[in-house]
């Protein structure tokens, strides 16, 4: 590979000592992607997207943020009033969570749809789920940082979670507390912690994408690439449809900035914190809905946060859990029924959470619980039970119907 | 696939110029689309509407007697204003501007001679020069010195040796009657 690479000299003498061009090359130029992937592949890069404007907006806030409970509510009103497009950038990063979880949420629901997380990229799945553990820890201290009243109860609360250790769980609690209730010290560390974990999370997205780019990417069909005939390179094939999601995205995120900047929050946020205080009706951010209806599930302390921290876990096993070869919902017609009932119990446990523990709500969030729950024996079942449809055989062969593979493939080199 | 294929190869040469605008068209409409979304980003760095509300200071001027002198802040800086004897005034106007590196009369400084008003930060790095106290050394001009790097500045604040290239600045203010004044 010593060969003249590029025209430009400059390039070629840097690439030479240090081969940025060459891996841009390869994996944003050159990169050979299926040619069938369609907009539900869009979602990794808008959440790329979206974590590159919450790191921007971020550190812009960080300049006028300080972290002192006697002045932390005030000087988020500060940044709201004085500061030039200080609300702006607020509003950016409120709403920029919420659209980063959106993207995400879809990624990881895609992933499931069309099996991403089987063999050979198991390790990729699991990094995508770490990267999704650090993202709700980085919101959730995020959110504690306006000191308002929610910030406060949230930590309180979320914190409090670690308490149901059996033996050691007070000592951790007031470790992570800094002191014997949520306060100062608190406050400081979750903005020291807040500002270091977007950057862990862009190594895990660094180490994400490498790899994606050596498993490759998967494809709706869920079959492998045979060869040249079944793939397109990235640029400009696959940048220009990213930028068009990310038009879209830009669209959707942007209305809510200027037009309903609020409505993911919660009113009572805009009440600064009071120790004493509990506000009637406590929620999480809307993204951690589902984990707090299965938390309340639960009539028992520490066997909620286990089921709580567990539904999670679990997800790292999905690889091996899913006993079925064959990775597409297109392929499965039970799995694919499944999968909606999946999503469907999600939603509903999400729609629990946001409501008061009382009557039917607390009936319809265990059932919910246990179909979560109940969802991933029934994979490893399905998978010995279901018989797939025929898998066709090639990325190219069910796009040119009557033609055969061959035949598409001269197609291909011709053009 | 197949027909993108047919169709690429008949395009006429008119269509890769055509391609070629809207590439052009859609860069440009991106360029600017970066630029005007990274713009609040920067101005939030500028002062703050707050900052910027804090940016005139009103000294009462009755309690200094001749001779002496006060530093109040204004903008977050230190601002002389000493109360000139009239040998001080003197010995201001007597200069000869050929002597001076920045040549500046004394009566452009002053709006009343006995009050001089000063930022009180010397033009070379930034530092405070000394000469507000009574038992401050003044320098050999009887102004302020620097001990920062050794600039002299006399009694109406125009450097007169040392690294400092121009004469200690003059803030904009107004008198508001004989003993009360705004700065800024």
């Amino acid at each position: 590979m010593s060969g003249q690479k590029f025209d430009n000299k400059i390039v070629q003498w840097v690439d030479e000592r240090l081969p940025i061009f060459s891996v841009l090359k390869e994996s944003a130029v050159d990169y050979p992607t299926p040619k069938n992937l369609n907009y539900w592949w869009n979602f990794g890069s808008l959440a790329g997207f979206m974590l590159v404007v919450m790191i921007l907006t971020g550190i812009f806030l960080a300049m006028n943020y300080a972290a002192n409970t006697a002045i932390a509510f005030g000087v988020v009103e500060h940044i709201m009033r004085d500061v030039n497009y200080g609300w702006l950038l607020r509003y950016l990063h409120m709403n920029g969570a919420s659209f980063f979880f959106i993207c995400v949420y879809i990624h990881i629901f895609r992933g499931l749809y069309y099996g991403s997380y089987k063999a050979p990229r198991e390790l990729l799945w699991a990094l995508g789920l770490l990267i999704y553990l650090v993202m709700m820890g980085t919101a959730f201290m995020g959110y504690v940082l306006p000191w308002g009243q929610m910030s406060f109860w949230g930590a309180t609360v979320i914190t409090n979670l670690f308490s149901a250790i059996p033996v050691v769980g007070d000592y951790i609690v007031t470790l992570l507390w800094g002191g014997f209730s949520v306060d100062n010290p608190t406050l400081n560390r979750f903005y020291a912690l807040h500002y270091l974990l977007p950057f862990v999370i862009f190594a895990l997205v660094f180490l994400h994408l490498v790899a994606l780019h050596t498993t490759k990417s998967n494809n709706p069909l869920g079959i492998d690439v045979t060869g040249p005939q079944d793939t397109i390179p990235f640029h400009p094939y696959y940048t220009v449809k990213d930028l068009v999601g990310i038009g879209v995205l830009l669209l959707i995120y942007l209305a809510v900035v200027f037009f309903a900047p609020n409505f993911f929050g919660e009113p009572d946020n805009y009440v600064p914190a009071n120790p004493l205080v509990t506000p009637p009706h406590i929620v999480p951010e809307w993204y951690f809905l589902p984990f707090y209806a299965i938390l309340r599930a639960i009539p028992d302390k520490l066997g909620g946060v286990l089921a709580m921290f567990g539904a999670i876990v679990i997800l790292f096993f999905l690889p091996w859990i899913d006993s079925s070869k064959v990775r597409s919902a297109k392929f499965r017609p039970i799995f694919k029924q499944i999968f909606w009932i999946f999503l469907a119990v999600c939603l509903v446990l999400g729609y629990c959470g946001s409501q008061p523990p009382e009557g039917q709500i607390v009936v319809v969030g265990r059932i919910a619980t246990a179909a979560y729950f109940l969802f991933f024996p029934l994979l490893w079942v399905l998978g010995k039970i279901e018989k797939p449809k025929p898998l066709p055989q090639s990325i190219s062969a069910p796009v040119l119907k009557g033609a055969s593979a061959g035949h598409a493939a001269q197609k291909m080199e011709k053009a | 696939m197949a027909d993108t294929s047919t169709s690429a190869s008949g395009t006429p040469p008119e269509g890769e110029s055509r391609r070629d605008f809207l590439l052009y068209a859609a860069s440009a409409v991106g360029v600017a689309g970066t630029a005007l979304a990274v713009w609040p980003l920067i101005h939030s760095m500028n002062p703050a509407a707050d900052t910027l509300a804090l940016s005139s200071t009103e000294v009462d001027l009755s309690s200094i007697a001749v001779g002496q002198a006060i530093t109040v802040t204004w903008r977050g800086k230190p601002v002389f204003i000493r109360h000139r004897t009239d040998e001080e005034i003197e010995a201001a106007r007597k200069v000869d501007l050929a002597e001076l590196r920045d040549p500046e009369t004394d009566d452009k400084r002053v709006k009343k001679a006995e009050w001089l008003i000063l930022v009180g930060i010397c033009t070379h790095l930034g530092c405070i020069p000394m000469g507000q106290k009574a038992s401050d050394p003044k320098g050999e001009y009887g102004g302020w010195f620097c001990p920062c790097h050794g600039s002299a500045y006399d009694t109406s604040g125009r450097i007169r040796k040392g690294p400092a290239p121009l004469n200690l600045a003059v803030p904009t203010y107004t008198f508001l009657t004989d003993t009360s004044v705004r700065i800024g």
